[in-house]
């Protein structure tokens, strides 16, 4: 599994389920799920469009994954990532993208 | 049937559609309305057109480019000698005339492309621009959205409306909804893109779709031409990609961008060797390397100060965030640890190889009313994004010049039904077989007896016959699939086409008696060089009525010498 929603953030806007290029969420019982998180590509267009920061990427343990992670948003002309690692330690990063 | 699963079937007409709404297709249409505004013009995306295809997760670099330092005859002979001599020069020539124009295009669609102290792009490397790509598709699907053009959302090709050869449409369901679409179009193209999971993936379970190539790309546009009796070219070269390990992302942006090392486990430089370092050959060495015992293979970016680290994890972000998660996981920089690369599982895409519709210079393919453009067209490997553009322009061109001499045909309603039953089949019948396990068996197969990644990349006539038995077995199962939902019909429909590609690519692997693709195409039986069998074209066309592949040679010519020689496929 590659990306994790944060269901108490979500607004349930419906964009990421708009967006997955892989048809992979959907709204289950008044909550987004991801309907089999092994078929995610990791493409992060989920992550980057949600307005609540909702979502974030993770590794799955097949390829080493031990708990990091990204979220995304968009600030003017900027997105901004912000990737946490296993200890907790948080870095941004900055990237013009228009 | 209809009537039992409620089924509304829509009926549209159209002057122009486009199938597939990623980098050819968006380009091709945007350029059909700015050509010719009373055209109608309509996209069926699988996806939603905003985050769909390879560009979904971003790029970082305009790969094919011509930079001060290059022309298109220069881009030519690259190409050509990266690929040892069998390209379709008309092709490649083509692409490179216009690379320059359509990326000052984009930009002014709003891509940032990033630039040098004296506001010129700023060059990765004589053939490439670095780029802020994160939002590439969003900017492409606003500027499409800016015309009149209807975009079908979630709608999943199938197959094309064929009459005496030619293509007048095509069908499609939607994944959301209970429709079936049939369009009848004058002029259609093909923009789909290439095929992944042919073959077993690098990664498996929860990481399987960690791969290289969108696994959303199931290669519909090939199987759609294949079943209808479209030529295709060169299925055996596949293109194998040299990426970081377990992650999968580019390396491009590594050795490219940031002037990594590629050493082996006792950090030598194992292409000094070499005295040809093409694409390939950098993957040859590695994999050399690992049989020798030299490795693990890496890129080394250890020189990296920390800015530089910074801007390497940026770029990756703009592409493959994967890898900046990746050394957050290990708690490590860019520059601690050098970086762990290795062979990608075999992709058919004719946008870095070559595998793909065979056209003429006009992008038409060899049933009249069909353009290809971008990754699903063959012949002309590294065109990359830029190309796919330039691709996607020259098809509108001709289906425009098409389109005034054609009229509408109307559809024989035996042809919408049969495509309809086939179509929802696996939510109707009573099988026991889930897409997921099919699949899982036709990667093996693949995997083992067709040159996959535990075979070294390397068939023979032995294996690739066994491949080829076992694909029937797969084949006949495929009426054994059942599924609950619209979203595994749409996985069912895409490992039917799967099943279809493989079958063409181990006709092509067997045809070819020769092994000069480095990794690409590498067959044990024949390791001599032989002209003869080498300077030559595959090609297949398919029989459907006796599912048989039939294979047909084609000359490979000299763009200098001969000039163009396909001007109109059909
Ligand atoms: C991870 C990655 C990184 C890359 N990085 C770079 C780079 O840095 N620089 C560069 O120049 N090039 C790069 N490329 C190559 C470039 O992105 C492609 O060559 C280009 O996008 C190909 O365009 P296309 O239109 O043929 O395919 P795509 O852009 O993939 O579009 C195909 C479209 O068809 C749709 N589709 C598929 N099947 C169906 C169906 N059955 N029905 C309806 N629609 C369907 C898909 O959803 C998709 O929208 C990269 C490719 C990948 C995969
Ligand atoms: S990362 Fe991409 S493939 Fe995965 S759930 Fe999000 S949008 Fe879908
Ligand atoms: S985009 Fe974010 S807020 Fe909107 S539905 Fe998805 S997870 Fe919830």
């Amino acid at each position: 599994m590659s990306v994790r929603i944060n269901n108490k953030s979500c607004n349930l806007c419906g964009i990421c389920i708009d967006i997955c290029p892989g048809n992979l969420l959907l709204k289950k019982e008044d909550k987004v799920v991801i309907r089999a998180p092994e078929e995610c590509w990791d493409c992060a267009a989920c992550v980057k469009e949600c307005p609540t920061q909702a979502i974030e990427l993770y590794l799955p343990s097949e390829i080493g994954g031990r708990g990091a992670t990204l979220r995304a948003k968009k600030e003017g002309n900027e997105r901004i990532w912000a990737c946490k690692n296993p200890a907790g330690e948080i870095n941004e990063y900055r990237i013009k993208i228009k | 049937m209809e009537k039992e699963l409620d089924i509304e079937i829509i009926k549209k007409e159209t002057d122009l559609l486009i199938i597939g709404g990623g980098a050819a297709g968006i380009f091709a249409a945007v350029k059909a309305k700015e050509m010719k505004p009373e055209c109608e013009v309509t996209i069926m995306e699988k996806s939603n057109i905003k985050w769909s295809g390879c560009l979904a997760a971003g790029i970082n670099a305009i790969n094919a480019y011509i930079t001060p330092d290059e022309t298109p005859e220069s881009f030519l002979e690259y190409v050509k000698n990266d690929n040892n001599g069998v390209v379709r020069d008309d092709l490649v020539y083509t692409i490179a005339q216009q690379l320059n124009q359509v990326t000052e295009e984009v930009e002014r669609w709003g891509l940032p492309i990033k630039k040098d102290e004296n506001d010129n792009y700023l060059a990765r490397s004589r053939r490439s621009i670095e780029i802020n790509g994160d939002e590439f598709k969003p900017i492409l699907a606003n500027r499409v959205e800016e015309e009149d053009v209807e975009i079908l959302n979630r709608v999943v090709a199938t197959n094309y409306l064929v009459e005496n050869g030619e293509v007048y449409g095509a069908f499609g369901f939607s994944i959301r909804e209970n429709r079936f679409y049939v369009i009848r179009a004058k002029a259609v193209i093909c923009a789909t893109g290439g095929a992944s999971g042919i073959y077993k993936p690098n990664n498996e379970g929860g990481a399987k779709h960690k791969t290289w190539y969108p696994p959303f790309n199931a290669g519909a546009g090939y199987a759609m031409g294949v079943r209808a009796g479209a030529e295709m070219t060169s299925f055996e070269m596949r293109f194998i990609a040299l990426r970081v390990k377990d992650v999968i992302a580019p390396t491009g942006t590594l050795a490219l961008g940031a002037d990594a090392n590629q050493i082996n486990a006792y950090g030598e430089n194992y292409l000094k060797d070499y005295d040809r370092i093409t694409t390939p050959i950098r993957l040859q060495a590695t994999l050399r390397e690992n049989k020798l015992g030299r490795g693990p293979c890496y890129l080394d970016v250890s020189h990296l100060d920390e800015e530089g680290c910074e801007g390497l994890r940026k770029k990756f972000l703009n592409m493959s965030p994967s890898i900046v998660l990746q050394w957050a996981d290990r708690e490590v920089e860019p520059n601690e640890e050098p970086i762990e690369i290795t062979g990608s599982e075999p992709y058919i895409v004719g946008g870095h190889g070559q595998a793909g519709y065979w056209i003429g210079v006009d992008r038409s393919t060899t049933l009249k009313g069909l353009y290809a453009a971008g990754d699903v067209a063959g012949g002309a490997p590294k065109k990359y994004v830029t190309g796919a553009f330039v691709e996607g322009k020259i098809a509108v061109e001709n289906a425009l010049k098409l389109i005034k001499e054609r009229s509408e045909k109307k559809v024989d309603e035996r042809f919408i039904w049969q495509e309809f039953q086939r179509v929802y089949e696996p939510l109707q019948q009573p099988g026991i077989l889930k897409p997921q396990e099919l699949e899982i068996r036709l990667q093996k197969v693949m995997d083992e007896y067709a040159g996959g990644i535990s075979s070294g990349y390397q068939v023979n006539r032995k294996k690739l016959l066994i491949a080829k038995k076992r694909l029937k077995q797969i084949e006949a199962d495929v009426e054994r699939l059942k599924v609950e939902n619209l979203h595994q019909l749409m996985a069912a429909h895409e490992v039917v086409d799967r099943i279809l590609i493989a079958k063409v690519v181990v006709a092509h692997l067997l045809h070819r008696k020769e092994t000069r693709w480095p990794v690409y195409q590498a067959n044990l039986d024949f390791p001599e060089q032989n002209n003869q069998e080498w300077f030559k074209f595959v090609n297949s066309v398919y029989d459907s009525k006796r599912e048989k592949v039939l294979i047909k040679e084609r000359k490979c010519h000299d763009l200098e010498e001969v000039g163009v020689q396909y001007e109109c496929a059909y």
